[in-house]
This record gives structure tokens, sequence and C-alpha cells, in this order.
């Protein structure tokens, strides 16, 4: 057999200590946001249809698979939650396989701040981390004041991360320096809570709004840049990840800050988040592939990794009674 | 406005081992999907037959050097078969109402499509080239001429050459290695659309992918005598070339062959196209999307290993964001992966043979000797086989020789600029014209800049892509006549 060569990761160099800009004024960060490369939209979408042609297999395709499930926070965003569903979910959490101890925890539970204690609670003693979402998700529309409150409610209950919305409204009607001081003001009621900051890129129209998006989240101090709520129609596709890791990439390269990215609403198989790993790996390197870097925010995903899981290791195809209901 | 800088939150839960890098293993298409045989005959008037002078000649697999098969080569006196089929065949082909010459196309097309895994093992094999490519790119465009012509059929009175267009009558059809059957596809749908019947002369390192497309005329029920292939090397081109009863030629590779062809016709008042060799000028602009502009640099140089005609084998650009794109570019060659071409995750496979590999290593010397920078990519070669390390080239000047020759290979010459006018001289600055890329997100500059280079293609944002409905071809050096969409028909009707 011939060897195929060259890794396909990107080898992406970041500066030792952050420079981050400090941002002065509504005018400065105009034009750094708009001194950005615009996107084309048909090549990004080329070059991740041509990155969804990676096949990974054996080895590899074990290690992405338990990378996946370590990267996922495990979501439920419902009206319907209750103190007993997010309970079975934080066993979940902790112990996604109940039949493969070998299997990794998730990465987090994200759920609203009213049930953070419950989620603190149930996974005490784990290294799973609470995330909640928070600033009048998912629209946003609220004042500052509420959104913040919204904010220290999740932080006071136990939340380790903090998944907020930008104002779209605001953003699209160009009044950039409104969501950027709400950033910085979230930032600073996280305290050393990280932050996600939600672009809901489904509502931002272009590829050029959300390199924007992800650059002036970036700028005002976001640990993780978001997709998508999962609450309106279009959520993560592989080019907006394109972009955003992109983003995240020519960030660290310039400031020497490391961003995170999190592909949340739509991802349900496998196959699916493979694609996502290879998308990490081939734009920004391998210093996203990993949990602190790169998250899955979803819901049934979990199901399917899993299931792949079982059937790498077994070599059968894995029943779907095999893996536990919430 | 301020703002501290985050960091707490990304401390690593400590407990998840990192991926490291994403090391693909191996992922090989498997070769059994098809079944070569041991030795090809001629196909001429619907069989396989033996060459009258019963001699043959090896085809290779370039990736390990290992031959694949025995494959005819033709004498003048089989060309000369092969034309007396085509020219019986010719009356009741071109009779055919059009809807019924579609029927055939459809069905070819329908038959590539159902047969499309096998050929594109057989074309990788045969030709070097990656799975991915000849998978989604050259066996798809193939199956999807021949749909596209079939459509034109039917409809040639309405093509805008006439309310009665005829036929040439026979076609001689001499086609490259770079896209075998893409370029057979090329060649034989518009002609047999339009009612002309066919000899193809397949290239010498490439004809596997002809002759089961010989297969595929049969399993359609092609009429005999309707397409004849003759393999062979130059000397069976050259015969088909001298042959007194084609109507028609069309070839596509080298000019220097090219100018040969247009030598030996002088004189005949042959109806000739010609496609021929390229320097293609990729322009970046400093407005240019540039991780797009970076993944068509890429696409335009390292696609089918630079085999392609209209490679953007020069990169012309603007001084004040060459460092950058050059930082980009080189990191993006170092992740390319080389190596076997049956791997689904290889991005560039092997040289398609010994002499073409000759050729790229002389003027790589070249290119260092005349002083321009070398930067090529530490990925490992297989030891068996051809195979070149994808390379940039910087410090070129205008006059180098990587900057004004073909080397149809995975060698990008960089060059900068200043103005779009002088980008747009650059450009120019060659005896070739097949196809540029522009690339900004100022409209307006695009289009100032696309009608002033001499050149048959540009893409705007994009390189190398192609559609059986887009005309294709070249100007000056680069041959003349189209390929594709309504314009590919003009070369097989007598307007």
């Amino acid at each position: 057999m011939i060897a195929a060569s060259g890794p396909g990761t990107a080898v992406v160099e970041i500066p030792s200590g952050s420079r981050v800009p400090q941002v002065a004024s509504e005018a400065q960060l105009r034009t750094v946001l708009a001194g950005l490369s615009g996107v084309d939209a048909v090549g990004v979408a080329a070059r991740a249809a041509k990155l969804a042609t990676r096949s990974l297999k054996r080895e590899t395709k074990r290690r992405a698979l338990d990378l996946a499930i370590a990267m996922v926070d495990l979501t439920t965003l419902e009206g319907a939650d209750t103190p007993g569903h997010v309970a079975a979910l934080c066993a979940k959490a902790r112990r996604p396989d109940a039949e493969d101890p070998t299997c990794p925890p998730v990465a987090a539970l994200c759920v609203y701040p009213d049930l953070v204690a419950t989620a603190r609670a149930h996974l005490a003693g784990s290294a799973v981390r609470v995330a909640s979402v928070a600033t009048a998700f998912p629209a946003g529309r609220a004042s500052l004041p509420v959104k913040l409150a919204d904010v220290a409610e999740a932080r006071a209950a136990g939340a380790d991360e903090i998944d907020m919305v930008i104002d779209r409204g605001a953003f699209l009607s160009g009044r950039l320096g409104q969501v950027f001081e709400e950033i910085v003001a979230v930032k600073e009621a996280c305290g050393p809570a990280a932050l996600k900051v939600i672009l809901e890129t489904g509502e931002l129209g272009t590829y050029d709004n959300v390199r924007r998006a992800s650059w002036l989240a970036m700028l005002a101090g976001a640990d993780f840049i978001k997709t998508s709520t999962g609450k309106v129609a279009v959520s993560a596709t592989p080019p907006v990840a394109l972009v955003m890791l992109e983003a995240v990439r020519d960030f660290a390269e310039s400031t020497g800050q490391v961003v995170g990215v999190k592909l949340a609403g739509g991802i349900r198989s496998a196959k699916e988040a493979l694609r996502y790993l290879v998308l990490a790996s081939e734009t920004a390197g391998s210093t996203w592939l990993e949990p602190g870097t790169l998250r899955f925010g979803a819901s049934s995903l979990l199901t399917d990794l899993l299931l792949q899981r079982r059937s790498q290791r077994t070599g059968a195809y894995a029943r779907r009674e095999h893996v536990s209901v919430e | 406005m301020s703002s501290e800088p985050g960091g707490q939150g990304l401390a690593s839960t400590g407990r998840v081992s990192r991926l490291g890098d994403l090391d693909y293993a191996p992922a090989p298409e498997s070769a059994a999907i098809v079944s070569i045989a041991d030795a090809y005959g001629l196909y001429i008037d619907g069989h396989f037959t033996d060459p009258e002078r019963h001699e043959s000649f090896a085809t290779l697999n370039p990736a390990t050097a290992a031959p694949l098969a025995r494959v005819a080569r033709a004498s003048a006196a089989d060309v000369d078969a092969a034309v007396q089929a085509a020219r019986r065949a010719l009356p009741a082909w071109s009779a055919l109402p059009g809807a019924e010459r579609a029927k055939y196309l459809f069905r070819i097309s329908r038959i590539i499509q159902e047969r499309q895994r096998e050929l594109a093992v057989l074309e990788t094999l045969d030709n070097g080239k990656p799975i991915r490519e000849t998978r989604d790119v050259d066996i798809p465009l193939a199956a999807g001429h021949f749909f596209y012509y079939a459509g034109w059929a039917d409809k040639l009175a309405f093509a805008g050459f006439g309310p009665d267009p005829r036929p040439r009558g026979v076609a001689g059809q001499i086609i490259p290695w770079n896209f075998p059957l893409l370029m057979a596809a090329w060649k034989l749908a518009p002609a047999l659309a339009a009612g002309n019947t066919c000899v193809l002369k397949p290239a010498e390192t490439t004809p596997l992918s002809a002759l089961a497309l010989a297969d595929i005329l049969e399993q359609a029920e092609l009429p005999a005598g309707v397409v004849n292939i003759v393999t062979g090397d130059g000397a069976t081109g050259a015969d088909l070339v001298d042959h007194p009863g084609i109507d028609k030629l069309a070839f596509t590779g080298s000019t220097e062959v090219g100018r040969q062809i247009q030598r030996r016709l002088a004189a005949r008042g042959l109806p000739l196209t010609l496609e021929l060799g390229g320097k293609g000028a990729n322009i970046v602009f400093d407005d240019a999307p540039l991780d797009e502009a970076i993944e068509g640099i890429i696409d335009g140089i390292f696609f089918n290993q630079g085999h392609v005609c209209c490679a953007g084998s020069r990169l012309l650009v603007h001084e004040g964001v060459a460092d950058e794109v050059l930082r980009r570019l080189r990191r993006r060659v170092d992740q390319l992966r080389v190596g076997d071409p049956l791997d689904k995750n290889t991005d560039v496979g092997a040289i398609n043979s010994a002499a073409q590999l000759a050729r790229i290593g002389e003027l790589v010397a070249a290119g260092e000797a005349e002083g321009a920078t070398r930067y090529t990519s530490a990925c490992p070669l297989p030891a068996a086989g051809y195979w070149f390390a994808p390379t940039v080239f910087t410090d070129v000047a205008p006059a180098h020789r990587i900057a004004r020759e073909e080397i149809f290979g995975p060698v990008l010459a960089v060059m900068t600029f200043r103005t779009p006018e002088e980008a747009v001289a650059k450009a120019n600055d060659t005896t070739y014209g097949l196809a540029c890329g522009v690339w900004s997100e100022k409209g307006s500059r695009t289009l100032w800049v696309a009608q002033r280079l001499r050149a048959g293609v540009v893409w705007a944002n994009a390189y190398n892509r192609f559609d059986p409905a887009s005309p294709f071809g070249g100007v000056r050096e680069s041959g003349f006549g189209r390929e594709g969409g309504r314009h590919g028909l003009e070369a097989y009707l007598d307007v």
C-alpha cells in the first residue's frame, strides 16, 4: 500500500501572551470590522462541501467519536423541562454509555437558569460543567439590566458557563457599539465563568456578517463564539462553522488569544459531528480539537455518537435500545 | 468602551484527551471493483479487433509504475479501417431523428452514472489522479456532457446555426491523458448529438477508460461504427490526422503537437478545433475574499497534480497582501495529502508518466537556476511510481522559464503587481490565452480586468469550475474553437 502523507491538519502558530486590542470607540470597532476580508459565499460552501468528503476510518474514527462525545454540551431548553428530567440528563452526562465505563463524560450540561441549581446538585463531584443560557434567551429582547440579572441568577446558582445571545436587532441595524458593550457587561457579570456568545447566524443573513459578529464578540471578550440558539429555522451549517473557525484562527494568530467555537442546533448525527471535527482540524488546527475549544450544543446527537461508538467497538451495528432514553 | 480578554473559561476540563492532529487512517477505495483485461484490441465497427500488425504497448499505473494491461497499437491500416467503419455508419446515424440519437446519449450518460464507481477507480489506476477527483469531478462531468448534449440532439435547428444544420461527417478526435474519460465525453457527446460519426484516439498513457467507454457504448447498443476507438501513440494520431476520409479534426493536447497538426492540415481545408496549452494567471487583489482565494489558488494549481491545460500556474498577487497570501498559501500547501491516489483522503496523486515527471523536474531546476526561490512541501513521497511534491516559486521574474512555459505539474510561479493595469499587463504577458482567475470583492474591478484579459475563460472568485453548459476554449497559442454549451455544437455542424 502506498502511504498518504501530510496530516491535513492546519498548523497554526499562536503567539504567546495576549494582545487583544482595546476597543476605545464605536468608530474604531467599525473600522476594525470593515477591514476584515470579505467572504465569498460560493467559495466557502465549496470548501465546506469538499471537506465533507474526508473519510474517517478505524482508529481515527474511534478517537474522533470519543472526542466528539467529550465535546457535547448536552442540552435541554424546553418549556417542559423539569428537575426530574434534568436529573436524568445529569446521569447521562456523567456516564453517557451506562454499559461502558470507558466512554468519556460530556463536556457540560446546558439548561435554563432556573434549573442550574438542580444540575449543579446532580453533577457534584463530576467534571461535567454546568452551562446556562441567559440574557433573555433566545431572542435577547430585554433591557441590559434584565439580561444582567438573568446572568447573575445563573451564576449564583452555580453555572460554570454562560451562553448569552447577542442583540441581532442592534447588530443588523448597525448599532455595533451597543452589541459590543452588552457583551462586555455580560462578560464582567460572568466573573470566572466562561462566556459563550451566541451569534444566531441563521438571523445574520450573510457570511460577511458572521465573520464581523465573530470578531466583535471576540474583541468584547467572548471565551466561545456559538452559532445558534437552536430556536430559529437555520442553525449550525458547515459553511458558517468554517467562517467562524477561520475567525478564531485569525484572531488567535493576530492576538494570541484562543477563543473556542460552539456549534449548536440541528446537529443530530455522528457523521455530521465528525465532519465538523474535520472542518476544525483542517481550518484552525489541533488547538481546536479539544473540549476546551470546540463544543457541540445538542440533545439527540449524543445518542447517535454512542451508537456509532458501540458499532466501532463491536463491529456490529448497535441497537437503539442500548442507549438510554431520557 | 474597554474589554478584558477572556481566558479563565478556557481552562481545560482536564480529563479528556486531545485528539492531537486528526491524522487520517488509510481509507482506500477498493481496486477490486474494476476488472482490467490483460490485453485490449481496437474498437472498430462495433467490435474489439486485433490490430493489423499485432503490436501492443503497456499502460502503467503511475502510482506504482507497474503495468496494468497491454493495449493495441493501431497502424495506418487500422486507422483506415476505423475511418471506413465510421463512413459506413454515417448515413444511417445522421439520418436518425435527433430525438432517436438523444436516446442513445441519454443511455450512455445513465450507464456512466451506474458504473461511476468502477470508472472512477479505473481512471485513477490508469491516470494517477486522486479517487476524490475521478469520483467527484471526472466521471460526473463526463456523464453530464452526454446528458447535456442529448438535450441538444433534437433541437439543432434552434441552436442558432440555421434552420437545418448538417453534421460535418466523420470526425477524427484526439484526446489527452489528463482527463481521459472526460475529454472523450467532451469530444464524442456534441459530435454524436449533431449526427457525426467518430474515430477517437485516446492518449498513449491513459487508454483504459476510453476502452471501458467502448464497452458502455455496446451496452447502450450504439450502432456499430458510430464510434470507433483506436489506441496508439503519436504515430497513430498522425495517421488519423493524415487520413483523407475524415471531415473534421478535433485535438486537445500540447501547443507543440497542435502546431504540427495544423501544419499537416495546411491546404486541406479541414475544419479544425484545437484546445492546447495554457499559462493561466490567478490574479489576487488586496480586497479579495482571502480564505476563498487561497482555496482557489490551491485548486488552480494542485487540482489533478497541475495536469490541467487551464491550470492557474501563475499567481499574480497585489503587493500589499503578498506576504499574508504567501503565509496562508504555504500553510495550505503543507496540509496537502500526497500519496495513494485510491485513498479517499488524498489531495494530490501521482504524476502521469516518467516523461512528464522529467519535464517538471527540468523546469523546476531551471527555476532554481534562474534565481527564483523554491518552496516545496516536506511531505514524504512514495518510493515507487512518479511523484512530485507541491511546489511554490516566489521571486519569479516574468522572464523566467517557469513564468513563461507550461509546466503541467504541481508547480506555482508567484509574482506581484501594484496596480490593476500592471496585473492585466502581466497576466497577458504570455503566448497562451486559455484561462485566468480574478479575485476581488469589487465587481467593477473584476469586470474591468476581465474585459482586458486575453483568455478564453475568466473565472471571478473561482477557479477550475466546469459545466457542460458553459463553453470552454482558448485564444492565441491556447487554440481555437469552443467545447461545451451551445457553442460546442458549432465544431460538429456544417454551418
